[in-house]
């Protein structure tokens, strides 16, 4: 029993979740990374400059993460470089097709009730979930 | 300017949610996944506490005018459920069952300068990029126009 990690995990949850909400509430967007990400990338009309400011919050609170919670932060990458990079290839076009990634599916999708991400959620739990088991056949962590 | 203050702050307190709940952890993440051996449901509880803040506020304030730029706050979103739907997320399970990262914890990972980490980010980009290119004609035109 891990009471203490699961605890912060439910306080940084609501964190998320008050981060999306708030979102929500002061400009009507959704907090879903992969959804901001690519109107970064592509450079998206009208939408780019907030969510390029994003972007930049994500990564000054993992700069900021580093210090404070260094412990937190510690984590390796688990496999080789190109099985890396073949992986970061199918969650970018993985979360393009279906619509939305953890964050856009998962909390704010599944936070309006909507059953297109409930079922998403669901898909890409039970795929990563059966990726787990091959990977560790194949011989991997 | 109000909507790109607001976006960072939005942004550093998510990273923050991320990293106290430790879904910077690619083991974590893993763990979670692992549903047929040693299961560990931290995301579980991430998940649970981000959609616990997020449905009563939406709930509450859906279809009414967003504080900020006149946005409309959606009410519940067509939801229908098709091939793209499946195979996206289906495409997106197997690279997060691989490294055990997702878009926002890998963005975050970025701050530990690792080069697994921006690797596993430009590529993601790359994933991103390429699907624009091959599902939709009119913004494949805009890149070939920009690198022409």
């Amino acid at each position: 029993m891990d009471w203490q990690t699961w605890g912060l995990a439910a306080v940084g949850g609501l964190m998320i979740g008050a981060a999306a909400a708030a979102l929500l509430a002061l400009t009507g967007k959704t907090a879903g990374i992969s959804g901001i990400l690519d109107g970064v990338v592509r450079g998206e009309k009208f939408e780019f400059t907030w969510k390029l400011a994003f972007v930049l919050g994500l990564t000054a609170g993992g700069i900021g993460l580093v210090f404070v919670l260094p412990e937190n932060m510690a984590g390796q990458g688990l496999r080789s470089l190109p099985v890396m990079a073949l992986a970061g290839l199918l969650v970018g076009f993985g979360t393009r097709m279906g619509g939305g990634c953890t964050s856009g599916h998962g909390v704010c999708g599944i936070g309006r009730l909507n059953v297109r991400s409930i079922v998403g959620t669901i898909t890409f739990i039970a795929v990563g979930a059966i990726t787990v088991v091959f990977a560790r056949m194949i011989g991997g962590a | 300017m109000a909507k790109p203050l607001i976006g960072f702050l939005c942004g550093l307190l998510f990273a923050f949610g991320l990293g106290l709940a430790q879904m910077t952890e690619p083991t974590r993440v893993i763990g979670f996944l692992d549903f047929f051996g040693d299961w560990d449901p931290t995301l579980m509880f991430v998940m649970g506490g981000a959609i616990a803040f997020y449905l009563p506020v939406w709930y509450l304030l859906r279809g009414r005018k967003a504080v900020v730029g006149g946005d409309i706050i959606p009410k519940k979103l067509v939801s229908n459920l098709d091939k793209r739907l499946f195979i996206g997320a289906g495409i997106f399970g197997v690279g997060w069952g691989i490294a055990g990262v997702c878009p926002g914890p890998g963005i975050v990972l970025l701050a530990r300068a690792q080069v697994d980490f921006i690797l596993f980010v430009a590529c993601m980009i790359a994933g991103i990029l390429l699907h624009s290119l091959l599902m939709n004609p009119k913004a494949s035109k805009q890149v070939a126009a920009a690198t022409a």
